[in-house]
């Protein structure tokens, strides 16, 4: 695939396209930006999950009661799909435990709890002063240890798809800083003070992924971050694309759209194009990772919401419970009514406060019955149609949401459901007020766990038929065992059936017998007898 | 002087293209038949698809292929507590008979649970693994043996001839915890139904 005849065509073409539908929601970005990013305090207890990441859980490697250094190995990754956790300070384990956590997964989930000692005595530091120095196989060894997942909010393991794309051959690097979300400013305020290490990370990326371009691109409202950037990136071979502002803009297909003007087929990965995304903030840590060789214990968040007096964006250490980042924004307990993790669009409502920052929280929302009024009530669908306007996917919004109603999953899946990048554009436009993305967010677990009936189902059907033939093997080989005159007899004669005084009868000659055999021998005997006795034994 | 066309070539064109749309609807309508057919699997594969393949025997055939073809020849769709009543109702559509309730001769809707030996008790008489139709059970004569909880289809039929009763049915969660739920449902936003451990 990696020859494919896109790749010539598109690295022609880079600038600013369209992306097809997408909405234009109005931004808040600017209370959150007012300040600096701020390195959050200390909390006393972290919570640090095994699983942050997509894929499977990390497996823990310390014990409880054990003291351990920051930057420590806490949990090591797990086969590929899977990223180790560090510790983000020191402190003591107190406990490796289920608790509750956020995302989309399962809410509660293998958890290690760390008490911080306050010293914050951090173990030693291995940077790289060169990178070049390094091949880009040990490059890529070293994310992977960096426990790096994909901090735009997906969480793949970057070490991972970084291998996939050397596998298969990249042409095109996309550093993702479009960050379209109306609430998040993570990567922006990023941008706009660190551009410089952004540009660093990119430029090691560029060098594991081997690919011949590699292109920032970033929404063009954001002047401050395009000004820091092209300021950092003059004297570096990498591209700056400034986009239309459209949400959303930041979905790995849409970037790629809007970026190359080529549309992914469905079915297909970035990488089979020849493509390869990572986000702003993910090449802030591989550049973490790589020259300071710091592992990812931190990220940067936006805290933002009107309960929250001063809304900013803080450096915060991974395992943070998101209650007490609340505190420090001095949030207003009364107007606040929940909180949503990710942007207004695309996030998810938290059951509760105490959960741990994760490293794909890129935004914590604390919401507001002015901000966030309560929805108005679902009304039936009029069929405008406005939401096949804005899908990004090219979907039928409205048919998918019968099709949801009617739990009619092969037609979902007949009508794409797995295009779906949840992006919630149908449900802003809606004007009957339906959940759709809830519909497809479920429609799409009920696809899941059918399928995985179906795949459970099979197995035991094939091991119950192999079953069935391993014993009829059996039979036939006990047959073919026996003697072929002992078969013959039972095949000729047919088969007697038992009675219970043949039985006596036969008992009683097989006595006769033996009392015969008695007398023969109690009788005095020859010598010829005898010696035929001794040859017997 | 340009030359004339001969109308041979125009035939021979005219003739070339003809065959080619010919050849394009023919590829089409192999295609949609191809489809049709692919939708359409044998009525046994269909029912049997159907059915929970726990292989327990409940219905009284050995398991559930040889039910599906008794289903086939028209015996009861109700025959199945493993499958319960989201089985019999989609049996009864594709069968186009009537909905029917469980027959309970047949036995009860139990949750799923999977067979768990105490090793500590068990003789090794290998009975278990005689009885059980998916070969899930390991272990040797006279040695200890234990039960591959993957593929355990929680059918019950080591549990009876055990002679020491050392097998228990543990129920277990049946698939991954339900996050999302359609709003329609009306239970709320979002609920998270516990893992049962």
């Amino acid at each position: 695939m990696s020859q494919s005849p896109h790749h010539k065509s598109f690295t022609a073409r880079l600038r600013a396209h369209k992306i097809f539908g997408g909405i234009k929601p109005a931004v808040y970005k600017a209370d959150a930006l007012r300040s600096r990013v701020m390195p959050a305090p200390l909390p006393g207890n972290l919570v640090l999950p095994l699983l942050q990441h997509q894929g499977q859980p990390a497996m823990a490697v310390v014990e409880v009661g054990q003291a351990v250094l920051k930057y420590q190995v806490l949990a090591m990754g797990n086969g590929p799909l899977s990223v180790p956790v560090h510790a983000p300070t020191s402190g003591v384990i107190t406990a490796i435990a289920d608790s509750a956590v956020p995302g989309f997964g399962a809410q509660v989930q293998r958890c290690i709890h760390l008490q911080a000692d306050g010293l914050d005595t951090a173990a030693e530091l291995q940077p790289c002063l060169d990178y070049r120095a390094l091949s880009h196989l040990q490059l890529l060894a070293l994310i992977d240890a960096a426990g790096i997942c994909g901090l735009g909010g997906a969480g793949f393991p970057t070490a991972e798809k970084l291998r996939v794309s050397i596998e298969q051959g990249v042409e095109l690097l996309i550093i993702n800083a479009a960050e379209c979300e109306p609430y998040i400013s993570a990567d922006e305020s990023l941008i706009r003070e660190r551009a410089d290490r952004v540009v660093s990370g990119a430029e090691i990326l560029q060098s594991v992924c081997l690919a011949k371009r590699c292109v920032i691109a970033i929404e063009k409202d954001k002047a401050d971050a395009i000004e820091a950037l092209s300021t950092a990136l003059q004297d570096s071979s990498i591209e700056l694309l400034v986009l239309n502002s459209k949400f959303p803009t930041g979905g790995e297909r849409q970037i790629i759209q809007a970026v190359t003007g080529f549309e992914v087929p469905r079915g297909l990965l970035p990488v089979d194009a020849g493509i390869l995304v990572q986000n702003a903030g993910t090449a802030y840590a591989v550049h973490n990772a790589i020259v300071e060789g710091k592992p990812c214990i931190s990220r940067i968040t936006t805290l933002t919401g009107s309960p929250l007096q001063t809304p900013k964006n803080f450096e915060a250490l991974i395992g943070t419970p998101v209650s007490f980042l609340f505190e420090m924004c001095g949030i207003d307990k009364s107007q606040h009514t929940g909180t949503i993790m990710g942007g207004s669009l695309m996030g998810i409502e938290l059951d509760s406060d105490e959960v741990p920052l994760i490293k794909t929280t890129n935004c914590l929302l604390a919401k507001s019955t002015g901000e966030f009024p309560d929805p108005a009530p679902e009304q039936a669908c009029i069929r405008c149609g406005y939401c096949a306007d804005v899908c990004p996917a090219r979907l039928l919004p409205q048919q998918l949401y019968a099709f949801s109603r009617s739990e009619d999953l092969d037609q979902l899946e007949e009508h794409g459901l797995a295009d779906c990048i949840e992006c919630g554009a149908c449900a802003y436009v809606c004007p009957s007020h339906i959940p759709l993305v809830q519909y497809y967010r479920a429609s799409k677990q009920a696809i899941a766990e059918r399928d995985r009936q179906f795949q459970t189902s099979k197995q035991w059907q094939s091991r119950f038929q192999f079953h069935q033939y391993r014993l009829k093997k059996e039979t036939t080989k006990a047959l073919d065992k026996k003697l072929p005159g002992a078969e013959k007899t039972t095949a000729n004669e047919p088969a007697q059936p038992f009675s219970r005084d043949q039985a006596r009868d036969e008992i009683a000659a097989a006595v006769r017998r033996v009392a015969a055999r008695h007398s023969n021998r109690t009788a005095p005997s020859s010598a010829k007898d005898k010696a035929k006795d001794k040859d017997r034994h | 002087m340009y030359p004339l066309i001969d109308t041979i070539y125009v035939q021979v064109i005219s003739g070339s293209l003809v065959l080619l749309l010919a050849a394009h609807l023919g590829l089409k309508i192999w295609q949609a038949l191809l489809r049709q057919r692919l939708l359409q699997r044998s009525l046994l594969e269909r029912i049997n698809r159907l059915l929970p393949q726990t292989q327990c025997g409940q219905c009284g055939y050995e398991g559930c292929l040889p039910y599906a073809r008794e289903i086939c020849r028209g015996d009861a769709i109700n025959k199945c507590p493993p499958g319960g009543p989201e089985t019999i109702v989609r049996l009864a559509a594709l069968m186009h008979r009537p909905v029917e309730p469980l027959n309970p001769a047949h036995g009860q809707v139990k949750p799923f649970a999977v067979a768990v030996i105490r090793e500590a008790e068990c003789i090794g008489c290998t009975k278990c693994i005689q009885a059980c139709p998916v070969d899930a059970i390991i272990g040797g004569p006279k040695l200890m043996h234990t039960v591959i909880e993957q593929e355990c289809t929680g059918c019950d039929l080591c549990v009876e001839p055990c002679p020491v009763d050392c097998i228990d049915m543990i129920s277990r969660a049946w698939g991954n915890p339900v996050i999302w739920l359609l709003p329609s449902s009306g239970v709320g936003v979002r609920q998270q139904l516990d893992t049962a451990v």
